[in-house]
């Protein structure tokens, strides 16, 4: 490409400023509605400490969200934001993002506003890799509309729409995300301020979609549905923490650890019994999606394991530097001259 | 050929029998290629009518195909035809009938032989009448053979054979060598109405450039057929139609999709913004896709989504951040874009929504033409939801209808829908090119500095202009204006979200004002004798058949008022006064009703709706008897 050097991290374009950013100047004067004790409170909380970490003039930062408890989350920050329609905040970024190379465009949505009547626009957004950050709050219930399963709900779920229990197959959405070849994948827990912020922070620095799924609690229509990651002596069982270019090793004593099996999966493994040398290298960069997603499916519904931290993180073109290049390129090699357009090839004259 | 009481009607020759050299003058003439999907007739008719643009007609044309790209050959639903009308003074429509039929096949024949009226051209091409073609569309027996087409002046050409027959030296293969049959049809019809053929020869050269042969193959087919004509004795007579007494200026030939991209392009230059187009390819709308994705050199973005809702989605955002945000669809797309054009009324912001109409409900006739979603315009969404809505009347209208829905859009923050219709967007016209400093200024103003009246120096998103209610637009990257917007309703001037009854009810209303209060040319009406008592109304594309039943009317001795609405929302203010000013009003529609519905409603004026859904255009004939019995009737 001409113009644009499609190396680029994910901020640049966007203006920064010296003048030294608080947590409290990301707080909009708007008063926060979700319920006493939602994890969004605190996923809200570790947002507006990272960003200022960031050095980004805070105008030229926008949220857009859907439709859902989560997508109220632009109200609260003090940067431009749009509070959509259910399922369509990738798509309004997309447009964002591709008119506006100078902003940090951040998406904000639900299991259901992403992956139930959103999961078209979240697949096609991921593809085309389009610079957005899309923070996926995954509390597995729709709590807006009061408490029936979402697509991310365990199988027999009881629920106000379930009374003998949910009939749908769970999606896995690391899995989804990498089945649509998303080029930044990562997960977090919204009780791990350090793995989210981290997350977070490498998601940001990424050029292109980068999905972070955020498993968060609704206390009122799915309580504790993450407790088993949170509670001390079942945590350390269960997390299994990626960092690149390290070992897969988790358990109170890294007892455990990640091997390879048969057809390209992986599984869990002791590590007393496969060896240290056995433990697959967290490799984030892997071009193929394969690894990043046989790593995706040792996370499973019922959180007898869960990954969490940056499953992938490729670099490939992003749709809107590529349309953007298009442009800068059709301005260079052709005058934009609207008289010889509409003129066109033939044309006749009559005399007065 | 029938007597006529206005040109429109059918060309009258001026000078009887034959003279071969100079030709028969004609007025006007319409002349419909028809054949086979495969045959090529919409380039055979594109072409004819560039050669007529060229030597200076007026014209319109009305392409018909099916929705099918190759329907089964030789069937009557893979039947594909062109009608172009030319002339030598301002025509209105594409013509009620043809005047001469162009019949590659016999299902091409079996389809269009009744509109041809009698004493009309038929020009068989008689390779594909063979008995299991005629059987493949239920001919019983050859009807070249029997009496059955004895009231036309029929013309059998062997137009494959000798097609071939003039290839025959070029190596090409046979059947490469058969498909060049269509620009013989071309080549004889050039030959038959005296016109210039330089400019199709230099089109095939470019347009095959990469297949040199193929391009010698097609210009010698289209001289055979010239020669054809000229040589043999089958045809007696060749006619020529004068250049058009147009108003002076610069002209060039332009179909409905094609202007309306032009108008987009043009918007995004008049008001300095960049404009993305997000969309999604639909039937008949996917040309203004195709030709706004090849000036990108304006500062165009075109995004084809994955869906209708994300084109819709994406040119929001583009909006959100400033730039001119457009999508192109047809009905079905409308429906699927609903929710976001009612977030586009919530957060008023600018946005061009085009909808080229076409048959419905549901899938309906995707390549036909319809004016059935004006009430879909008008009140497709959930809540108290307006936005204005512009029609152009014709093909080369697009333009500036284009221009005015982003003026609207612009100046008001608020959606605009633009509906053209199948009939306008493929439809071709004459155009006079407008000189650059006739077109609007559309330059838009941001909100920079904080604007909140108690002082506090903050923004106010939903602070509005006392005169058009215009909400301040503040973007993305404004240093100090952050600010939030979104679906949930805003309390009246911070735009924070408000649940308050009276405050609802309150942006309900002012919503309502801002759409009602935009600024909208007085409606004009057409009346030479200045003694009409009959009033007939249309909007949209049905312009042209309308104005040429009127101009029959009155040739007939009649009065009648004519008038042409392009906003349906909000009516121009002048239209309840023109409506009671009449005797009668007359609604002609493509659908059951539906301007009629909201004249009604709004005016409480008794207009007369007449309404066709056929997927096909008025004819002026039908709208001429329409509109007679009516005016006799008021007269009486």
């Amino acid at each position: 490409m001409t113009a644009i050097d499609l190396g680029l991290p994910g901020l640049a374009g966007v203006p920064t400023t010296d003048e030294p950013q608080k947590a409290k100047d990301y707080k909009s004067d708007q008063e926060v509605r979700w319920c006493p004790g939602c994890g969004d409170y605190i996923v809200l909380n570790a947002v507006q400490s990272f960003l200022p970490t960031l050095g980004l003039k805070r105008e030229n930062i926008v949220f857009v969200s859907g439709i859902g408890c989560s997508s109220r989350f632009p109200y609260y920050m003090n940067t431009y934001g749009m509070h959509s329609i259910h399922g369509r905040a990738p798509a309004i970024a997309t447009g964002l993002a591709t008119a506006r190379p100078d902003l940090s465009v951040w998406v904000v949505t639900g299991d259901g506003d992403s992956l139930s009547i959103g999961g078209n626009h979240l697949i096609h957004t991921l593809r085309r890799n389009v610079n957005l950050k899309i923070l996926l709050f995954n509390n597995r219930i729709y709590g807006l509309t009061k408490g029936q399963y979402s697509p991310t709900s365990e199988p027999g779920k009881v629920t106000k729409s379930t009374p003998m229990g949910s009939l749908d197959h769970p999606f896995n959405p690391v899995s989804l995300a990498l089945g649509a070849e998303a080029t930044f994948v990562g997960r977090a827990l919204d009780s791990d301020k350090v793995g989210l912020t981290d997350v977070l922070r490498q998601a940001a620095e990424h050029r292109g979609s980068a999905l972070v799924e955020i498993y968060q609690n609704c206390p009122i229509f799915n309580d504790g549905a993450f407790d088993v990651l949170k509670e001390p002596g079942e945590a350390e069982q269960r997390l299994i923490n990626l960092e690149h270019g390290k070992p897969i090793r988790f358990g109170a004593e890294g007892e455990y650890g990640v091997v390879r099996s048969g057809f390209g999966s992986l599984e869990v493994a002791k590590v007393s019994e496969v060896g240290e040398e056995a433990l697959v290298v967290h490799d984030a960069h892997i071009e193929d999606p394969s690894y990043a997603f046989a790593l995706s499916r040792l996370s499973t519904q019922d959180l007898s394991h869960t990954i969490t931290g940056v499953f992938r993180s490729v670099r490939r073109d992003t749709y809107d530097d590529l349309a953007r290049a298009q442009v800068a390129q059709a301005v260079e090699s052709k005058p934009a001259d609207l008289r010889s357009l509409l003129h066109g090839k033939d044309t006749w004259t009559i005399a007065p | 050929m029938s007597t006529s009481v206005d040109g429109d009607v059918a060309g009258g020759a001026d000078s009887a029998g034959s003279s071969r050299q100079a030709g028969t003058k004609l007025d006007r003439v319409v002349i419909r290629f028809a054949g086979d999907s495969g045959d090529g007739m919409q380039l055979t008719g594109d072409r004819f009518t560039s050669e007529a643009a060229a030597f200076g007609n007026d014209l319109s044309t009305m392409p018909n195909f099916p929705a099918e790209i190759r329907a089964p050959q030789g069937t009557i639903p893979g039947v594909s035809s062109f009608q172009v009308h030319f002339a030598d003074y301002d025509i209105l429509t594409p013509g009620d009938r043809p005047d001469v039929l162009v019949a590659m096949n016999p299902a091409a024949l079996k389809a269009n032989i009744a509109d041809l009226p009698a004493g009309g051209t038929l020009i068989v091409n008689t390779d594909e009448f063979t008995k299991r073609n005629l059987t493949k569309v239920g001919y019983a027996a050859n009807p070249l053979e029997d009496d059955s087409l004895s009231s036309f002046q029929v013309h059998e050409v062997a137009m494959a054979t000798i097609t071939q027959g003039a290839l025959a030296e070029t190596g090409l293969g046979k059947k490469d060598a058969e498909r060049c049959k269509n620009m013989f049809a071309l080549g004889l019809l050039s030959w038959m109405y005296h016109r210039p053929t330089e400019g199709t020869e230099a089109f095939l050269r470019e347009k095959f450039a990469r297949k040199p042969d193929i391009a010698e193959a097609n210009v010698l087919a289209f001289r055979a057929g010239f020669y054809y004509g000229e040589t043999t004795e089958a045809f007696a007579v060749t006619y020529q139609v004068a250049p058009a007494k147009l108003p002076a200026g610069t002209y060039r030939q332009i179909t409905g999709n094609t202007a309306l991209a032009y108008g987009i392009v043009a918007a995004g230059v008049q008001s300095k913004l960049q404009v993305l187009l997000g969309t999604y390819p639909i039937t008949p709308a996917s040309d203004i896709l195709h030709e706004l994705s090849k000036y990108k050199q304006f500062g165009i973005t075109t995004f084809q989504a994955e869906d209708e809702i994300a084109g819709i989605c994406a040119a929001l955002g583009a909006s959100y951040g400033g730039a001119l945000g457009v999508t192109s669809t047809s009905g079905p797309g409308v429906a699927l874009k609903s929710e976001t054009i009612g977030l586009g009324v919530m957060t008023e912001l600018p946005l061009l929504v085009i909808d080229v109409q076409r048959g419905g409900p549901s899938t309906g006739l995707p390549t036909k033409t319809e004016q059935a979603d004006l009430l879909q315009a008008m009140y497709g969404r959930n809540g108290e939801c307006p936005v204005p809505i512009i029609a152009p009347q014709s093909p080369a209208d697009c333009f500036a209808a284009a221009v005015e829905a982003t003026r609207i859009a612009l100046k008001y923050r608020t959606p605009v829908l633009l509906l053209s219709d199948g009939a306008i967007a493929n439809g071709s016209e004459p155009w006079l090119v407008p000189e650059l400093d006739t077109l609007p200024d559309l330059t838009v103003e941001f909100a920079t500095e904080p604007n909140a009246p108690d002082g506090s120096g903050e923004f106010w998103p939903y602070l509005r202009d006392p005169e058009t209610l215009a909400r301040a637009w503040a973007l993305p990257g404004t240093a100090g204006l952050q600010h939030r917007i979104g679906g949930l309703e805003k309390q009246d001037g911070t735009g924070n979200i408000s649940y308050d009854p009276d405050n609802h009810d309150k942006m309900v209303r002012l919503r309502q004002a801002k759409i009602d209060g935009i600024d909208v040319p007085d409606i004009e009406v057409d009346d030479p004798s200045g003694k009409a008592r009959v009033l007939v109304l249309g909007w949209g594309s049905s312009y042209g058949p309308i104005g040429a039943a009127a101009r029959r009317v009155r040739k007939l001795g009649h009065a009648v008022a004519q008038a042409h609405l392009r906003h349906l929302n909000p009516f121009p203010a002048n239209l309840g006064e023109v409506l009671r000013s009449y005797d009668k009003v007359v609604v002609p529609e493509m659908n059951l009703g539906q301007l009629s519905l909201l004249l009604r409603g709004r005016y409480l004026v008794d207009v007369i709706s007449y309404t066709k859904v056929a997927g096909l255009p008025f004819m002026a004939e039908e709208l001429q008897n329409v509109l007679t019995d009516i005016v006799k009737g008021v007269d009486a």
